[in-house]
């Protein structure tokens, strides 16, 4: 049962400079079930395409094109169900826990908000039992709950958050960057628990990273993002493994796996920086930096062509193993 | 065509003057700030011109021609006062003692607090904490009881009046100036003079009081507001110069003298303006600095 | 973990202390601040006798070493000996006392009014920045705060006192109580809290101008936050958003700022208790000026001072209640 259909998504931001596209068409789908990642540089769109699932843009923004959680486009929906569509129907967990949590308040207090918001009918007594319910399923103490953020580790602090986006027991979960901001070994503990509790509790997740190895290895299917496109599209581990757009070979060479041979020889970085989107480059937006661009890569914007069983991607070299570079 | 090669001196030179350049074009963004400066402009050409176009000797209570407050004419354009003068000659210099003063005591209270505020920030260990405390310790002592013992006791002049109220706010520069030099400090291009050897002063004068400075420029344009409004509060309360007219001490004057009851209102309510309109252009030119100097000021705009 | 975080208490209660203690020395100071003879030094260009010189030689204790002087001059400050007043011939602490209370009920009428507005204010005008209101509700809090508090005074005086044009002059010209009337009675009280009314609106536009300016600055800040974001993507309404979240956070800058600009409340209450006549503190500061009443203005300088140190602690402890990452 698809939960999340995103189709043909454009954001443009309204800034004191001009129009900002943000989101040039994206297309999206994510079932129960299933994790989906999203993965891309900072600049490229993920988070703009996050928060529109939960309509966060500032009344400035355009939107165009559709979201639908369950069936209900989100970008037409009224006040009141896109209230109740928040965090009942499909919640976030967002980076940077420290300065996302509201730092006067106890965290269980936090957690149990929304709850005591979309299901006024439980008690404050239930209310705290539901908080330690989900607290535990993160693998936090109970007594976490009377703590304040700034009295909580920095992986404390982000469990919190998973705990918080699981308290109404939504249907699809947006993790935005969660683990970025912590360190290693806390980050692959914080990912297990996510995806543990995603295969168990059958909710759907998009999972957005600019690491492309975190989501090769936790991800059924990833989406790959540049400049406010998709330009690749398959299954993760497939992806990962063996990428056919350019920019997806530079960015799973930028988080090798450890033990990878071929990761101790070749260079991972990429020359220059993401494409300003308000001054955009010509037909394909990352023939600047691309290490094998072809002449008519400038003038062509490529469409998403098959790239293999189940996978697209959106270059001109794909599909076109024959042709010789020129 | 090959570009002559610059010195130092000269490199730093014009980028001073394009920041300069640069800093006038954002204000000048800055509606509220222009006006400000346009009403400043006003008042200070007034207030410099006062020889020109308001006789000096109007001055004088002993020449007086005009009647006891009497109300607006064409000879008198704003009344009398309750001697006689011609309220708009009052007020015109009037403007000259409160600019000056204000100036003054914002000049005392500014050299004060940035020599504090910069070695309190700059100097670890016991020198700075105490200087910090005495900071502290003195801000809290409210302003006006303090400007009231002092002024009683060193006796009412021009001088002692400016030095009364630089005395008494040099604390808020002092903490504001502190913090600033605090982040500086942090920052590596110090630790590397430091490496290099540059002693306290020359740490202190060439590389945290630049960096400071534009902070303590907006910070002097409030100071200055602050400055007038005190002066005119302790000449409405007599510890003013006796001798000198002075915004403040029109004001004492229409109190005492009972403006209010026989509805002199030319006397009450033209240097209340003035007051206000001088110390709003002070503030509304030291808020568009804020914004100007502060960058995490200007992302809310 | 301690509830008040005791650590920051007693910091915090230290250095009242240590402001307080700083305060006396420098009462101390103040009238040995220009070099020779303290009493010549005062007494020069006024008239005093023989008998003033006498008197405050002896209170100054001017025939004692320096040291001892200021051992004295503790021990008589602890133990509420402030001195004689010139004008009243009375003991300084006794006329403090006995004009405490109108000074009290005006400023703390005035501020308690002046922050629950102000605060108010400054967060519909943050909240709807750009509006109408917050563009006229900023422009006349710069206006007001531009000008003198007692001028203010002088203004609704002339206006509602006097009366202008077609508004009559219905309210009372100064003073605390109409001739006559007894304070504890019903009828007394209330033409008190009549007289009362005027100079409790000035201090009250007064202050209220500079706290919503303040409120407004705080919550413009808070607003960028990513918590906010937090708690709209839980689908809380704006008003919630804004009650619950951000305004907790945006008080605390705001709290340390109007703790910061108590000592001027006192500047403003000398002022308008003089406009309005009113028999408090400071209208006794005032009129201690004309003499002047050396041993009065110390005795007052001592009190309001003491009063803003006060006044700082209990705003630092209310903070901790607030903010709990102070606590620790």
């Amino acid at each position: 049962m698809t939960l999340l259909q995103i189709r043909d998504l454009e954001v443009v931001y309204r800034t004191a400079s001009g129009p900002l596209p943000a989101v040039r068409g994206v297309n999206l789908e994510v079932a129960a079930g299933q994790s989906i990642g999203l993965a891309g540089e900072s600049g490229c769109g993920k988070s703009t395409v996050a928060s529109t699932i939960l309509r966060l843009q500032p009344a400035s923004a355009e939107l165009r094109g559709q979201v639908l959680v369950e069936g209900e486009d989100v970008l037409t929906m009224r006040w009141a169900p896109l209230r109740t569509l928040r965090w009942a129907g499909a919640s976030m967990v967002f980076q940077g826990a420290l300065h996302s949590l509201n730092p006067v308040r106890r965290v269980g207090r936090q957690i149990a908000e929304p709850i005591r918001l979309h299901e006024p009918s439980v008690s404050a007594g239930d209310a705290a039992k539901r908080v330690d319910e989900v607290l535990e399923q993160v693998g936090l103490p109970r007594s976490r709950a009377r703590a304040y953020p700034h009295q909580l580790s920095g992986g404390q602090r982000q469990r919190v958050m998973i705990a918080m986006a699981l308290a109404c027991r939504p249907r699809l979960v947006i993790a935005d960057e969660p683990t970025t901001a912590l360190d290693v070994m806390v980050q692959a503990q914080v990912l297990k628990q996510l995806t543990d509790l995603v295969h168990d509790l059958g909710i759907g997740m998009l999972l957005i990273s600019h690491d492309l190895s975190v989501l090769g290895s936790t991800c059924d299917r990833v989406a790959v993002m540049y400049a406010g496109r998709v330009v690749e599209e398959g299954a993760a581990a497939q992806v990962f493994a063996d990428p056919r757009h350019p920019y997806s070979a530079a960015l799973a060479r930028a988080f090798p796996r450890i033990g990878d041979p071929l990761a101790r020889f070749g260079p991972s970085g990429l020359p220059g920086d993401p494409p300003d989107p308000r001054d955009l480059p010509t037909g394909c937006s990352f023939h600047p930096r691309c290490p094998v661009v072809l002449s008519s890569c400038p003038q062509i914007d490529p469409p998403h062509v098959p790239a293999g069983p189940g996978r697209t991607a959106a270059c001109l070299r794909v599909g076109d193993e024959e042709r010789e570079p020129g | 065509m090959t570009t002559p090669r610059l010195t130092a001196r000269q490199v730093v030179r014009r980028r001073r003057r394009d920041s300069a350049a640069r800093n006038w074009a954002d204000f000048r963004g800055h509606k509220s700030g222009v006006i400000g400066l346009g009403i400043l402009i006003f008042f200070v050409v007034a207030a410099l011109g006062a020889p020109v176009w308001a006789d000096a000797s109007g001055l004088k209570v002993t020449e007086a021609t005009g009647g006891v407050l009497e109300s607006p004419s064409f000879e008198f354009l704003l009344g009398t006062d309750d001697n006689g003068r011609s309220v708009l000659t009052l007020l015109i210099w009037g403007a000259r003692l409160s600019l000056f003063v204000g100036l003054l005591a914002t000049a005392i209270s500014m050299v004060i607090g940035t020599l504090v505020g910069v070695a309190s920030g700059h100097f670890k260990g016991w020198a700075g904490s105490v200087l910090f405390r005495l900071t502290e310790w003195f801000l809290v002592i409210p302003f006006l009881p303090l400007a009231i013992v002092l002024a009683s006791v060193l006796g009412a002049s021009l001088f002692n009046i400016a030095l009364v109220i630089g005395i008494t706010s040099w604390p808020g520069t002092a903490l504001l100036i502190r913090a600033q030099t605090l982040s500086i400090e942090e920052r590596p291009f110090l630790e590397r003079a430091r490496a290099l050897g540059a002693g306290h002063w020359h740490q202190m004068t060439r590389h945290v009081l630049p960096n400071v400075m534009p902070m303590v420029f907006a910070n002097t344009t409030l100071t200055v507001a602050i400055a007038i409004l005190t002066e005119t509060t302790l000449s409405f309360l007599g510890l003013g110069d006796p001798l000198r007219v002075s915004w403040g001490s029109m004001l004492d004057d229409a109190f005492s003298s009972g403006a209010i009851t026989t509805g002199a209102w030319w006397f009450l309510i033209p240097p209340g303006v003035c007051v206000i309109l001088v110390v709003l252009s002070f503030t509304l030119i030291g808020r568009a600095l804020e914004e100007i100097f502060n960058p995490r000021l200007r992302e809310r705009g | 973990m301690n509830p008040l975080g005791a650590r920051y208490v007693l910091g915090k209660v230290a250095g009242s202390l240590g402001s307080l203690a700083f305060m006396l020395v420098l009462n101390f100071f103040l009238f040995r601040v220009l070099p020779g003879d303290p009493v010549r030094t005062l007494a020069r260009n006024r008239l005093v006798s023989e008998k003033q010189i006498d008197e405050l030689t002896r209170t100054l204790g001017l025939d004692q070493s320096l040291p001892q002087q200021f051992v004295t001059y503790l021990q008589n400050t602890f133990t509420g000996e402030l001195g004689l007043s010139f004008k009243y011939r009375q003991p300084v602490a006794d006329l403090i006392l006995d004009r405490m209370w109108p000074t009290v009920v005006l400023v703390g009428t005035g501020t308690v009014l002046a922050t629950l507005i102000g605060l108010w204010i400054g967060v519909r005008s943050a909240w709807n920045r750009g509006s109408r209101f917050d563009k006229y509700s900023t422009g006349s809090s710069l206006t007001v705060y531009a000008m003198p508090e007692w001028w203010l005074g002088l203004l609704l005086l002339a206006v509602f006192s006097v009366g202008v044009g077609p508004i009559p002059g219905i309210f009372p010209t100064g003073g605390l109580i109409s001739p006559g009337v007894d304070p504890t009675s019903v009828q007394g009280v209330l033409d008190q809290a009549w007289h009362l009314t005027l100079p409790v609106l000035t201090v009250t536009l007064a202050y209220l101008a500079d706290y919503s300016l303040i409120m407004r600055s705080s919550l413009l800040d808070e607003m960028g936050s990513d918590y906010l974001v937090t708690a709209r993507a839980k689908g809380l309404r704006d008003a919630k958003v804004r009650r619950d979240h951000a305004v907790p956070n945006a008080l605390l800058p705001a709290a340390t700022l109007v703790a910061l600009g108590l000592g001027f409340v006192v500047g403003g209450a000398i002022t308008i208790e003089t406009v309005f006549s009113i028999p408090g503190l400071g209208l006794l500061t005032t009129e201690a000026l004309e003499v002047p009443d050396f041993p009065l203005l110390q005795g007052t300088f001592i009190f309001f001072s003491a009063a803003v140190i006060a006044a700082n602690l209990a705003a630092n402890l209310l903070y901790a209640l607030l903010d709990p990452r102070v606590r620790g």
